[in-house]
């Protein structure tokens, strides 16, 4: 009976947070927030965000980082794909973009930051033997460039180990090794091969991925802070900054700001469903021409090669902030620090495993509940003969199409409204808004595509529903329950907007900490909180794999 | 034995000093002890501005004195903007949130200490009422009078701020440093890029601004007065003109800026640039100790002295835990608390109190630790200049966004 609930839960869950909060933030932005004194229509907020300074960059640069991001990331993700199939080092690429994969994209940002700021780990590699540089360049403009080239490649260090990740899974439902032999047998070399036959019939698998990956480029906050431009930043930091702002009157423009965020967001996605028909079209008459070019062979190895130079870029970002952790000091041009010490994680120890734990419990209790209602949802399709349909899909990914900004202003008014603002509870809630969507993606094939014969021999030995879900189901699919587990906290960890909007500044975490630390001082307190930031969800995914090998040790055979 | 008798002796003259006493001291003293009683096993939610560990570090330190000695936690609520706190309170007031507040104590002075108390979001005056408020230097015209505003017991002084300028003695001496506001420019056209300040959003950023007005204004008296549509535009002219000058010649042409304070302090020891304003005198004694400055991190202050302010703890009108707040605030005003945050090994606050009026043993803390490297004497810091009314500082931030962000 509570199973059939699950998945109406499930959509209130998703989808309820993500309505009622773009409502009370559209409310807002055309003069209604009875809290305020707001009760009269008035287009005041939209005429302050227009006049605000720097408003029209701010806009350019939130619409220009989006698109080159996710553009950028799906031909280097193609493209180490592309490369990477036909090599036998696969195996091993995917085993390195895990830690990146895990890490919050605040952590790996971090990172980036003091890899390439001018008196960075790059320069300092090549100082002063290379470059002659004593101190650092003064005409170097690196992190923070106006035009947010930084903004773009921090981004890309998790996005395109993302959307390789997406490609490697949608490859599992795709003939690769059919097609691009039958490619091959034409005469075209491995890479072009894949570009020709095989990615298009990927793409139409990664496409919610990458609408993800759109709207999250476009709006988000955390990473902008750390490397963005901030002279006018994005739109989604300057609504932040509003929100938090002490003058309240800013809060008619910043829910302005959100909402044109929002509409911003559709409009690059329609844009982008706009010009697939004629990239199809181009893509169809390059088949039908024959062409033998090397172009696309080449230009996919190039994409491939950077792909590559863009995931050594990450891992280095994750070391500089562990090597930080240790460093006692470390100054320029040194390409190591001068002193190492350990004191730092003994000093630190009380306060860093009091965020470490706040965050992990508000992780386990969000991944806790979207695992119980992503099982109770899939048994019940079981259970019931469902096969959810696209609509279902593109519900399940809201929460990840529609930017952060715009909704969680208006959760937050709800938040306040029924006093629940600044508790765990909260905060707890608005990450599972972000937390399920993943668990159930991650789950959900491998739930399906369980070999129904091993619950109708249980049942056929007399066992009950229940006991078949219980002793059969769960125990077969212990390991893609864990990896989804995994998946979950990784994503919880890295929740930066939900923390501080749900949490009002009260509940902190590895990551709100990060956060505000990237502007301090300190770059070895940095550290040291950017690798816990890393090393929890790393530990998850440990903890994923060698639980289910250690439990089900007697039954080796099986999985 | 001799000791029980002594504690009796002991307890019969304070027993004698109590009668003696005025009946209203006395009365004092026992809603003092009520005050306290009736805090213990509180968790006070201090909103304070968390850009800086050191001082995350001491308020934590503090947290665990306020345990030991009242029964009370201290919850540090980390700010990045002590704005973010009042807009937290104004909120719940329009909220109808009378009582209950989420917030019990704030670091604060400058535009945000006058908006709460304008808007009358303060509780008090409580400050002149606790016990340690009879130490407090009241010949330091900041502890009484904040930007200009008199602070009347509705906020307690707990650090002292005066602006200094920090460099690296091994890479730029001393004698090449701009003394004066219009050698800034001088200095940095002949050192392009080296030079830069916090974003004025930052308040570390709006006092360079200040700073630079404070000198260049025609009337600097003028600036204790609200600033005006009409008094802002003609007194703020030459500051404009010489910012103007000096911008191209900026770190990044002047087209970006360190979001804060601490951000530019990395900057100087990474060697981006020569010279980095600060708040705190002590600021290269601490982070020479600390490790994150060189050992030849120095700070000095321009020739016509430099700008210098009171930072206080107040409590909203709503705030859940009004007794607790008081104690802490008490706590911080103490003697024991007050050394502690002077000790460069600390955060090298320099103290509100008055040391000729303590003990000699009280006295001894304050005295500067022999290994201490990178002090200011206090004739090398002058007596600091009055900050203008908050009302230059919330204006000079708008114009200069207007004039500076496209």
């Amino acid at each position: 009976m509570l199973l059939r609930l699950a998945p109406a839960a499930t959509l209130a869950v998703l989808a309820g947070p993500v309505v009622l909060g773009l409502a009370f933030t559209l409310l807002p932005a055309f003069g209604f927030l009875p809290a305020l004194g707001g009760t009269d229509f008035s287009l005041d907020g939209w005429r302050m965000l227009f006049a605000a300074p720097g408003f029209a960059t701010a806009l350019a640069l939130t619409v220009g980082t989006g698109l080159a991001t996710t553009l950028l990331a799906l031909i280097l993700a193609a493209g180490l794909f592309a490369a990477a199939a036909h090599r036998p080092g696969m195996a091993r690429l995917r085993r390195l973009i895990v830690p990146l994969l895990a890490s919050p994209p605040s952590g790996v940002a971090l990172g980036f930051a003091f890899l390439a700021m001018p008196s960075g780990w790059l320069v300092r590699l090549l100082s002063p033997w290379a470059t002659g540089w004593q101190v650092p360049p003064a005409g170097l403009v690196t992190v923070g460039d106006p035009l947010g080239a930084s903004l773009v490649a921090a981004l890309l260090l998790k996005e395109v180990p993302y959307l390789a990740l997406m490609l490697f899974a949608a490859s599992a439902t795709v003939p690769v090794e059919r097609l691009t032999a039958a490619a091959r047998a034409l005469g075209r070399g491995p890479a072009t091969a894949w570009a020709m036959v095989v990615f298009p019939r990927l793409y139409r698998q990664v496409r919610l991925p990458v609408f993800a990956v759109l709207a999250f480029s476009m709006s988000v906050v955390d990473v902008a802070i750390i490397v963005g431009p901030g002279n006018p930043p994005p739109l989604a930091v300057l609504a932040t900054r509003w929100f938090q702002g002490y003058d309240l009157a800013l809060y008619y423009p910043a829910a302005a700001a959100a909402t044109l965020q929002f509409l911003l967001v559709v409009i690059a996605i329609l844009l982008w469903l706009a010009f697939e028909r004629p990239i199809a079209a181009l893509h169809r008459r390059w088949l039908a021409r024959g062409s033998r070019s090397r172009v696309p062979g080449t230009a996919a190895e190039v994409a491939g090669a950077l792909a590559g130079l863009l995931i050594v870029l990450g891992l280095l970002s994750l070391l500089a902030m562990l090597i930080w952790s240790f460093a006692g000091s470390w100054r320029f041009p040194a390409a190591l620090p001068d002193h190492w010490q350990l004191a730092l994680w003994r000093d630190e120890a009380g306060g860093a495993a009091a965020l470490a734990g706040t965050s992990a419990g508000i992780g386990l209790a969000a991944v806790a509940i979207a695992l119980v209602l992503t099982l109770a949802c899939l048994e019940n399709e079981q259970r019931h003969g469902l096969h959810p349909g696209a609509a279902v899909l593109w519900l399940i990914y809201l929460p990840l199409i529609v930017p952060q900004i715009a909704f969680l202003f208006g959760v937050q008014v709800l938040l306040i409204h029924a006093g629940l603002d600044g508790t765990p509870a909260a905060v707890v809630w608005a990450h599972l808004v972000f937390v399920l969507p993943f668990v159930f993606l991650s789950l959900a094939d491998a739930y399906r595509a369980l070999d129904p014969r091993y619950a109708m021999t249980a049942a056929a030995m007399g066992a009950g529903r229940w006991r078949v879900f219980l002793m059969v189901k769960l125990p077969l699919l212990a390991r893609p329950i864990l990896v989804a587990a995994a998946v979950g906290f990784a994503v919880s960890i890295a929740q930066y907007l939900p923390t501080l909007f749900a949490g009002a500044g009260r509940v902190a975490t590895l990551t709100t900490e990060a956060v505000t630390l990237s502007s301090g001082g300190d770059r070895r307190i940095l550290g040291l909180v950017a690798v816990l930031q890393t090393a929890l969800p790393l530990a998850a995914y440990g903890l994923a794999l060698a639980v289910p090998f250690l439990a089900f040790r007697r039954f080796r055979g099986m999985a | 034995m001799n000791r029980l008798i002594a504690l009796a002796v002991a307890a019969g003259f304070s027993a004698m000093a109590a009668l003696l006493s005025q009946p209203a001291v006395a009365e004092g003293e026992r809603d003092w002890q009520e005050t306290v009683a009736s805090a213990r096993g509180e968790t006070v939610h201090f909103n304070a501005w968390a850009g800086d560990p050191q001082t995350n570090a001491f308020i934590a330190w503090v947290g665990d004195l306020a345990r030991e000695r009242y029964g009370i936690s201290i919850r540090h609520v980390k700010l990045a903007d002590t704005a973010e706190a009042v807009t937290r309170v104004v909120t719940e007031k329009a909220a109808g949130r009378d009582k209950g507040g989420s917030v019990d104590l704030i670091w604060i002075n400058g535009p945000n200490f006058l908006s709460m108390k304008e808007k009358s979001l303060l509780f008090g005056p409580f400050a002149e009422k606790l016990p340690n408020w009879r130490h407090v230097d009241r010949t330091k015209p900041s502890n009484l009078t904040d930007f200009t505003i008199p602070v009347e017991g509705y906020a307690a002084p707990w650090r002292l701020a005066q602006v200094v300028f920090l460099y690296d003695s091994a890479r730029t001496p001393l004698a090449t440093l701009p003394k004066t506001v219009p050698a800034f420019l001088d200095w940095a056209k002949a050192h392009p890029g080296r030079l830069t300040h916090p974003h004025p959003r930052d308040f570390l950023g709006a006092t360079f601004l200040k700073q630079a007005l404070v000198e260049l204004a025609a009337d600097p008296a003028v600036l204790q007065q609200p600033a005006s549509e009409a008094t802002f535009a003609t007194v703020t002219a030459p500051l404009w003109a010489w910012y103007d000058a000096l911008r191209p010649h900026l770190w990044r042409g002047g087209q970006d800026f360190p979001v804060t304070g601490t951000a530019q302090l990395a900057m100087l020891t990474d060697g981006e640039i020569a010279l980095a304003i600060s708040f705190n005198p002590a600021d290269a004694a601490v982070g020479i100790r600390k490790g994150s400055l060189p050992e030849t991190a120095r700070v000095y202050v321009l020739d016509g002295g430099t700008i210098g302010n009171t930072s206080f703890v107040a409590i909203p009108f709503n705030a859940a835990h009004k007794a607790a707040a008081m104690v802490v605030a008490d706590l911080l005003m103490s003697p024991e608390v007050q050394a502690r945050a002077q000790d460069p090994a600390a955060i090298g606050a320099v103290t509100v109190l008055d040391l000729a009026g303590l003990s000699d043993g009280e006295r001894a803390r304050f005295a500067p630790p022999p290994d201490a490297v990178g002090l200011p004497t206090n004739a090398e810091l002058g007596t600091p200049l009055p900050e203008p009314h908050p009302s230059w500082m919330t204006r000079l931030v708008a114009e200069w966004e207007r004039r500076y962000t496209r």
